[in-house]
């Protein structure tokens, strides 16, 4: 298939694999950030390709894994409203909340519809005026724009039964939070599709302040693996910057646009990571002239106390400090089938990953 | 937490596995139930028969390449060849829903009619029963299938004679079924030209049994993909299964709406697929016979059995790594970015 086959050639991964092995004389690691990442690497066997020095941790880059129980819980809470249907993409669906999950109170009747972008739910508002749709906004820069497009769109439209319960993040201050917590990292694989909207410059700080380089990366083998050569020959050269190896969708300005729409709905917030506890400014809520639209203000709903599971890692594993394997749950008590953690559920969720491809 | 049928339960993957085992095989214990295989082998005077049953609820009921009437008499009829049985006799069953449009009905009999025709099999008992609206999704269909199984077929539906050494076998591309279904269900917005590969496939299997070949072991690979197979494969006998990504045979545009949605082919449905374990010294003149029939023009081997990984199925990825093929947990969902 054009513009994949050629990112898959097995003899440029020969050759990259061999230049790695020329070039990479330390012993590192590097932590992909995005999930994304993790699942191709994952997918695509690339452990097994690096020489035994090279390390690739998993960061906090999976939104699913990410969010918090309480946002879990406030869904599951406004999916059990009378006339309302809960929009989602779809792994968000069995991801655990305190006692319940969106899959659960599916089959107990509740309305809740897998959806593949919020123009599908801003569809379902429109054709069901009846209804409240809420969309489940979730994700990083990524699908941020997206879901302000959606409530711009709904102003526009007068469509005034559609809600977005927001959960979006940005990542640059949660790659600073984790080397702050004496993470020890020697470089980020840093996310592709975040980059696209956000571009390189939001990356600057952390090689200035840090001295952690960071290269954005495409998500097919061959992209991987020259990131992890560019980091590699950065770190042996102690010379760590930002510099992109997914030259043909990220530039260092990103997408103006969809950050003027970003800005033009939200607001900066504090935000509760999972692994990492509450990061300042690193959420995005709805601003006040879009109050209408944000079903946190709009929906008074009981949510019940969050509750934890004992055991569970996932907030070490996203700090890169444990492996999927290092948890006493992993495989047992925690499997894809029955996920304890968030780390479980999703395909970009390190465990999720490691139980599937490598188990 | 699960104490609620779920979707994932009837995915095909760990979820199904695990309700079949701890309910149904638990309760329903006996013997020819064990096997667990496509078909049940009975014990018969001369012969031994195959019998299956199987519903179907495809939602759209019509879709590109058949609709579940299709669907209902090749399912069937695949789940007795793979055994190694030749399908004779099924019964179908319809459960439709108040106000169904009678014209829709008929389209789906008549394409009954035609499939069973094709496949040499007589549709000889049937049930027809009617609910209010909204008791059913427009119609389900059940059939269950009898065939006969020559004696030395015997081993094929549990696989014990499999080997290191052996290979396999896939009659055609993978996942078209799956994306068929899903490009017209849930993205009318955009048009593709996949058709599902729903296909009786019992004249390929029986030219493949009749040239004499040594078929080891032979299941069709519907819900769950290919994957589900070959990990039913490894865990049953604790095999290795060994297979080579860049072998197995994908249309492009399944591939593409795959890559575009973040779906996994190895996981999508097939609906006229068998995958099949021969001995290394009948590979090339299966894949010789196989290629022969309509239904096997993109046949391929894509891998063998080894001895390197005990009870796990392992993929050689493209770029040449390696990573183990799961069971598919719930249902496949699609990944966020």
């Amino acid at each position: 298939m054009k513009y994949i086959d050629e990112y898959r050639d097995k003899k440029l991964v020969e050759k990259l694999q061999a230049q790695i092995k020329t070039a990479s004389t330390k012993q590192v690691t590097l932590m992909e950030v995005c999930g994304g990442h993790t699942w191709a690497i994952q997918k695509f066997g690339i452990p097994s390709l690096l020489p035994d020095n090279i390390r690739l941790v998993s960061g906090p880059g999976c939104p699913v894994c990410v969010t918090s129980r309480s946002y879990i819980d406030r869904a599951v809470a406004m999916s059990r409203l009378k006339d309302v249907i809960i929009t989602t993409y779809g792994d968000l669906m069995r991801v655990p909340g305190s006692t319940s999950t969106l899959m659960l109170e599916k089959s107990k009747g509740a309305d809740v519809r897998m959806v593949y972008s919020v123009l599908d739910a801003l569809k379902i508002a429109q054709e069901l005026p009846s209804k409240n749709v809420i969309f489940l906004g979730i994700g990083f820069e990524t699908t941020a724009p997206a879901s302000a497009a959606g409530i711009i769109n709904a102003q526009r439209e007068k469509i005034n039964n559609f809600f977005v319960l927001s959960s979006h993040k940005i990542m640059h201050p949660a790659m600073a939070a984790l080397i702050e917590e004496g993470v020890a990292i020697n470089g980020y694989i840093a996310p592709g599709h975040v980059s696209v909207i956000t571009g390189a410059k939001i990356y600057s700080g952390i090689p200035e302040k840090y001295g952690v380089g960071c290269v954005i990366s495409g998500f097919e083998p061959v992209d991987i693996l020259q990131s992890v050569l560019m980091l590699v020959r950065q770190i042996e050269k102690n010379d760590c910057k930002v510099e992109i190896q997914y030259k043909r969708v990220v530039n260092y300005e990103g997408n103006v646009k969809a950050q003027e729409l970003m800005h033009e709905v939200f607001t900066l917030r504090d935000d509760w990571w999972r692994g990492l506890g509450t990061l300042p400014c690193s959420g995005l809520g709805i601003s006040s002239k879009y109050s209408s639209f944000d079903a946190e203000q709009m929906f008074d709903v009981q949510v019940e106390p969050t509750r934890e599971d004992k055991g569970c890692i996932c907030g070490l594993i996203l700090k890169g400090l444990k492996k999927p394997t290092d948890c006493k749950l992993f495989g047992t008590a925690c499997t894809t089938a029955n996920p304890v953690g968030a780390c479980m559920v999703s395909h970009e969720g390190a465990c999720n990953a490691y139980f599937r491809f490598s188990k | 937490m699960e104490n609620t049928i779920l979707l994932g339960h009837g995915s095909g993957g760990r979820l199904t596995h695990e309700l079949i085992k701890e309910l149904f095989v638990t309760h329903f214990d006996n013997p020819l139930l064990h096997e667990q295989g496509d078909s049940a082998i009975l014990p018969g005077c001369n012969e031994a028969m195959a019998y299956t049953t199987d519903s179907y609820v495809v939602d759209p009921i019509f879709f590109p390449g058949g609709n579940i009437g299709k669907l209902a008499i090749c399912g069937t009829v695949n789940d007795l060849a793979v055994s190694g049985a030749q399908p004779l006799y099924l019964s179908a069953g319809f459960i439709i829903e108040e106000g169904f449009p009678f014209d829709d009905l008929k389209k789906i009999v008549i394409t009954m009619a035609g499939e069973a025709q094709k496949a040499g099999v007589r549709i000889v008992t049937g049930d027809t029963k009617v609910v209010n609206k909204g008791q059913c999704d427009k119609i389900f269909i059940n059939t269950a299938g009898l065939g006969f199984l020559p004696e030395k077929f015997r081993d094929i539906t549990s696989g014990k004679r499999v080997c290191a050494g052996d290979r396999i076998i896939i009659n055609g591309t993978i996942a078209d079924h799956g994306m068929a279904v899903m490009a017209v269900r849930n993205f009318a917005s955009f048009t593709t030209d996949i058709i599902s590969d729903c296909a009786p496939l019992n004249s390929l299997i029986k030219s493949v049994l009749d040239a004499g070949i040594d078929v080891k072991f032979m299941r069709d690979a519907t819900r769950g993909g290919l994957a589900t197979v070959l990990c039913e494969l490894a865990e049953s006998h604790n095999m290795s299964v060994h297979i080579y990504e860049e072998a197995v045979p994908i249309n492009e545009n399944v591939r593409g709406m795959c890559e575009l949605l973040g779906f996994d082919p190895f996981y999508v449905a097939n609906e006229g697929k068998v995958v099949m374990v021969v001995a290394d010294n009948d590979a090339e003149r299966a894949l010789a016979v196989i290629k022969q029939n309509e239904f096997g023009k993109q046949a391929a081997i894509i891998g063998e059995i080894n001895e390197l990984h005990n009870g796990k199925a392992v993929l050689n990825t493209v770029v040449g790594g390696s990573r183990i093929i799961d069971m598919l947990a719930g249902e496949q969902l699609p990944r966020i970015c």
